[in-house]
């Protein structure tokens, strides 16, 4: 980026007066490995040790598949109910003026501040058949708490301020003579926000939907007490790891570990590529 | 007038009616997913009144899960921060090969499941690893113990600093300090008097974000600590033990506490971006 004329020496990094490189970069280095890189290659060399037939017997475990199931599926729907309503509530705060509006911007943060056990208590407490919400929605004849709805119910909570935080300031830094320009031309409001703002808006709302999903397939602590958790129906994959540990049981608990950490891995790269898509065609990241 | 007025906005905004009914909605979602958790940790925990309250907070139990999540804070978020700093150095004012690759590699733990998270330290230091057996010999403790709940929650915690310097040091550039260089300045005295004041609300931005979740984190930590009520329990861990002993009261009183951090993080976090903005 800086250095346009380069050296024919190879370097490893370009030449500067700033001092420290050595000992912040060495530094930084050394503690990633030990805290997280060399941790998490223990968990893929332990999968390794168990040869490929032991894994795959693991991972294709009916009880394994079925949690992944539900841990995905859970994230998915809650992705996409965090979608709509997530816009709602950015295009909200950034195109109107009310009293509050700081207020709600800031409580927009909550499920990044709050601990997700208090979160997972309270959601608990809301939506069992006697709490505020689920005794209402059960005069409708929905149960929502201990039911699979209860885990998207959390997903739902723990994801909100992905889409809402990626979204906002993209709306922000619309220019609102594109807006002025189309309409103009005849386009209807709909039109205007369905044709000219949404596709620009896209690649924001997919970063945040494959953040809000990543997040969602590894949520445990809110999850679990407003899951119900029964093996086939409600038990999420976070869970049998836990389920797997407590009974000694390190294979089984590895190989469930190294698939959710390989999904991790590709929602990483998903995100990446869509920043890098939206870099290239719209100029922001 | 206000016929005027109503063909004017149809251009470039929505009908008053949309409006309402956007508003609406988006009140309505974020009252029944964001505001009524807060409004029922609150009135279940002081369900009983005030001195049910406290006394659930002064049961030893509680007290020492307090210290504990205190103490584990204490430790973890000043290494982060370190950290965060160092990283932030290196990436900002310097370039160099697989930079891209190293700022992937600090993210990792947020799109890392918090259970996997202490997945990786009960295989490094469990029984069957190699690393446990042999600190064991020597008296030394990971799992089960602070340790090994410190180090969950670093991982936890790990890019909360250095995700909030980054792009602000790479934004500043290196102007500041290269000409404090040339006045005779040494790195040092460059760090403290001219990159420090410059990045410090950033830096206090970070340090927030970092410390509430280390105080909340549930799945890395319970995977690790081996529940040990008033030894190995942090607050989280704690309102997990009272509330599936159905002791509510007491459950939603540790919570009340946590849910005050969320909220004097988010107040902290506001006034800052309020300063970032001025």
């Amino acid at each position: 980026m800086t250095a346009t004329v380069q050296s024919s020496r190879w370097h490893f990094r370009e030449p500067g007066v700033i001092p420290g490189f050595r000992l912040t970069f060495g530094f930084a280095v050394c503690y990633l490995s030990l805290v997280i890189l060399i941790p998490l290659s223990g968990l893929v060399w332990h999968s390794s040790n168990l040869g490929w037939d032991a894994f795959w017997a693991l991972a294709s475990d009916p009880r394994t598949i079925a949690a992944l199931k539900i841990s995905f599926g859970s994230a998915v729907l809650a992705a996409l109910i965090n979608t709509v309503f997530g816009l709602v509530v950015a295009w909200v705060l950034v195109r109107y003026r009310f009293p509050g509006r700081r207020i709600v911007d800031a409580v927009v943060d909550l499920p990044f501040a709050l601990p997700t056990a208090v979160a997972g208590i309270a959601l608990a407490t809301l939506y069992a058949p006697n709490g505020m919400i689920g005794a209402w929605l059960a005069d409708f004849g929905f149960k929502v708490a201990f039911t699979p709805a209860g885990i998207v119910v959390a997903l739902v909570f723990i994801g909100l301020p992905f889409i809402v935080r990626t979204v906002q300031p993209v709306l922000e830094e619309v220019d609102r003579e594109i807006e002025e320009a189309a309409a103009t031309l005849g386009a209807s409001r709909l039109d205007i926000v369905r044709r000219v703002l949404l596709p620009g808006l896209l690649p924001a709302i997919l970063t945040g939907f494959a953040m809000a999903m990543a997040r969602g397939i590894g949520e445990y602590g809110s999850v679990i007490f407003i899951a119900g958790n029964i093996p086939y129906v409600s038990e999420i994959a976070p869970l049998l790891i836990v389920i797997r540990l407590e009974e000694f049981n390190y294979a089984a608990a590895t190989a469930v570990g190294v698939v959710m950490l390989s999904i991790s891995f590709l929602m990483l790269l998903i995100i990446n590529l869509i920043q890098a898509w939206s870099r290239g065609r719209f100029g922001h990241g | 007038m206000a016929d005027q007025t109503i063909s004017i906005q149809s251009a470039t905004a929505e009908t008053p009616l949309v409006r309402l009914v956007l508003m609406a909605i988006a009140f309505l979602f974020l009252a029944l997913f964001l505001f009524l958790p807060l409004v029922v940790v609150v009135s279940e925990a002081f369900r009983n009144g005030v001195g049910a309250w406290f006394q659930a907070i002064l049961d030893p139990d509680a007290l020492a899960s307090i210290r504990l999540t205190l103490l584990v804070a204490a430790i973890s978020v000043p290494l982060n921060m370190v950290f965060g700093v160092a990283a932030a150095w290196a990436i900002a004012k310097f370039e160099f090969r697989g930079k891209a690759f190293l700022i992937t590699l600090i993210d990792l733990p947020f799109s890392v499941s918090p259970v996997i998270s202490g997945l990786v330290y009960v295989l490094l230091f469990g029984s069957g690893s190699v690393l446990g057996p042999w600190l064991k010999g020597w008296g030394i403790e990971i799992l089960f113990a602070v340790p090994g709940i410190t180090l969950a929650t670093i991982f936890v915690t790990f890019p909360f600093v250095a995700r909030e310097l980054i792009p602000l040091m790479q934004d500043q550039g290196s102007a500041d300090e290269e000409a404090a260089l040339s006045l005779g300045a040494s790195g040092w005295q460059t760090f403290l008097h001219v990159t420090l004041p410059n990045i410090r609300w950033g830096l206090l931005y970070g340090v927030l974000l970092c410390n509430a979740r280390a105080m909340g984190e549930f799945g890395a930590v319970s995977v690790v600590s081996g529940h040990i009520r008033g030894l190995t329990d942090t607050m989280p861990l704690h309102i997990e033990i009272l509330y599936n002993e159905y002791n509510f009261a007491a459950a939603f009183a540790v919570a009340s506490l946590l849910v005050g951090l969320a909220l004097v993080t988010l107040v902290l976090k506001t006034a800052i971006e309020r300063r970032y903005a001025d």
